[in-house]
């Protein structure tokens, strides 16, 4: 089977912990060139499916591919694939080149390349020093460092922007973006949406361990925050009709928008039709309208419906 | 074996303190308490009395040079052997060496290799330190040299027991991972457990007791078999190489095992 080199893929994926299933049958492929968000609410698998994909746990069915071949099975794994799980993968006691070193040697990878990775995140000046002392953002770069040590063509980097300041965020946003732009493959995880959305150009979302969507991030956006139209008229009833013979989709605004607004009892939602054809229509059948107003949903809102089922920890969930 | 592995464990143990203090340590205590005992024999040599201690000497000189200052000292080994791998899984950097080395078991026999020459070279220095310094002190009054019976074998038998007793800590700390009770149990079963087996009246409890790691391993730091030893120095140093293959043998089955 011919394997696109810098393709990361799950297949069937599943991991339990205990009597809690943390990714339940997650399929999915990850492409080189562009960066694919990994997005789905806190505890929704995302760091669980990071660690089978570079064999830290083993699955307890399917598996995890990169380029064809299991992460254990590669020779000079981080010549392939650079990762950056939690940021806290280091002894605190050892100076940052004493941790890009070793891990240098068990690749077979020059000492010079070390030097290369802490300038290309700018801790030059600061490699000798313990990294126990590092700010949560000096100790991402470092982790930055040593996934890029071996020059890999697939990263996998989850959350990166964690507790970042704005400069941080924007500085992981230009080289995820510049990375990919060179042929990589980059696939980032995050729980929000916003990051995403300006991040990504294709996006795997789960939550519960499942797959919601797998699409690109401008088809996501627009599925998601799928227009829909508040209509109140007193000939509701005919204008119904109307609508779905168009190909709209009618909800009664009811229970969502019994707000107490003048005409309660006369309102309902229309999907998949825009404001000025729902217009046009009530217009050229004679019938009056008391309220036509586009309703667009925010991505966060949008996102947090998709996911509202699948939230771990929600505010309603039983302790 | 892998050369980068070897050279990256030699960075990673060489590049924390710990590695640096246990070492310092245990080489100080072993060779102050070793010297600080044969100057107090010395100093009272002639006072009337009972010595036991003078006996032994002409028995098993090795088994009384050898035995306070390294019972001792001993478990700044047992305590680095632990740190050299709990430390990782209590600091995370477990993730980042297995990320580099996904199939597990060489960074095990790397590290293992690494840290049994550094105990090695380590005891060899301060074995033969703590001998030539002891029997200096001692010679006044009784002359052990390297030539007597037993006495080379026995230094060199000190060595190989404070190596493997290295790597039996190593193991521990890989199985139990988790510092605190790594370490505890390692001293439990170096001091604590050898004593209380002996409160156990009957010939099995003597058995058992012979056959514990450490009570089995030090033997081989005897000048000759004492007449309570149930086993000999070298029957006891291979018990102790036993415990310590099989204890390293499900290490690495748990290393290969479990999540990271």
């Amino acid at each position: 089977m011919a394997e696109v080199p810098g393709r990361v893929e799950a297949r069937d994926l599943t991991k339990r912990y205990g009597d809690k299933t943390a990714v339940d049958h997650l399929s999915f492929a990850v492409e080189p060139g562009i960066v694919t968000g990994f997005l789905g609410p806190n505890g929704a698998g995302k760091s669980t499916t990071m660690r089978l994909i570079t064999g830290l746990d083993r699955p307890d069915g399917g598996a995890a591919t990169i380029g064809g071949s299991r992460y254990a099975e590669l020779t000079r794994p981080l010549t392939v694939v650079g990762a950056l799980l939690e940021a806290r993968s280091l002894h605190p006691g050892r100076s940052a080149r004493n941790h890009l070193l070793f891990l240098a040697q068990t690749q077979g990878i020059g000492g010079k390349r070390v030097d290369e990775v802490l300038d290309l995140v700018g801790l030059h000046e600061v490699a000798g020093k313990r990294a126990g002392g590092f700010s949560l953002g000096m100790t991402q770069r470092l982790g930055i460092a040593a996934a890029m040590l071996g020059n890999p063509k697939v990263l996998l980097l989850d959350e990166p922007s964690n507790g970042l300041d704005p400069e941080g965020i924007r500085w992981v946003r230009t080289f995820m973006r510049q990375v990919a732009s060179e042929g990589r493959t980059v696939f980032v995880s995050s729980h929000l949406m916003s990051e995403m959305a300006v991040t990504a150009d294709h996006l795997v979302v789960i939550g519960r361990g499942r797959l919601i969507a797998d699409c690109s991030t401008a088809e996501f956006i627009q599925r998601s925050s799928e227009r829909s139209v508040l209509v109140r008229s007193p000939d509701r009833v005919r204008l119904r009709e109307l609508i779905v013979a168009e190909g709209g989709a009618v909800q009664d605004a009811a229970g969502a928008d019994g707000d107490g607004t003048p005409g309660g009892g006369e309102g309902m939602v229309v999907t998949g039709l825009a404001a000025p054809r729902i217009g046009e229509l009530a217009a050229s059948a004679g019938l009056v309208l008391h309220e036509l107003t586009p309703r667009l949903a925010s991505l966060e809102e949008a996102f947090m419906e998709l996911t509202a089922d699948s939230v771990e920890y929600g505010e309603t969930s039983a302790r | 074996m892998n050369p980068g592995l070897l050279a990256a464990e030699w960075t990673k143990i060489r590049s924390v303190r710990s590695t640096v203090w246990s070492l310092i340590a245990f080489v100080v205590v072993a060779i102050g308490f070793s010297t600080l005992i044969a100057a107090v024999i010395s100093n009272t040599w002639d006072r009337p009395g009972n010595h036991p201690n003078h006996v032994t000497l002409l028995t098993d000189p090795t088994g009384l040079i050898f035995g306070a200052g390294f019972g001792i000292g001993q478990l700044a080994i047992g305590v680095l052997g632990v740190l050299v791998i709990s430390s990782e899984y209590s600091t995370g950097a477990i993730r980042s060496s297995l990320l580099a080395v996904p199939r597990r078991l060489p960074m095990l026999a790397a590290k293992a290799a690494v840290f049994a020459i550094i105990d090695l070279v380590c005891s060899a220095i301060t074995v033969f330190a703590v001998f030539f310094i002891t029997t200096s002190i001692l010679s006044s009054h009784v002359t052990i040299t390297l030539g007597q019976p037993g006495v080379t074998r026995a230094c060199i038998g000190a060595i190989l027991y404070l190596t493997v007793l290295g790597l039996f800590a190593l193991a521990i700390g890989g199985i139990i991972r988790h510092m605190i009770g790594a370490i505890a149990t390692v001293v439990g079963l170096v001091l604590v457990v050898p004593p209380l087996i002996t409160l156990i009246p009957g010939t099995i409890a003597n058995h058992v007791h012979g056959y514990l790691p450490t009570v089995a391993g030090s033997l081989i730091g005897q000048t000759s078999q004492q007449p309570a030893d149930v086993l000999s120095p070298w029957q006891g140093f291979g018990v102790f190489c036993l415990w310590t293959v099989v204890l390293l043998a499900i290490c690495g089955y748990l290393l290969v095992r479990r999540d990271a």
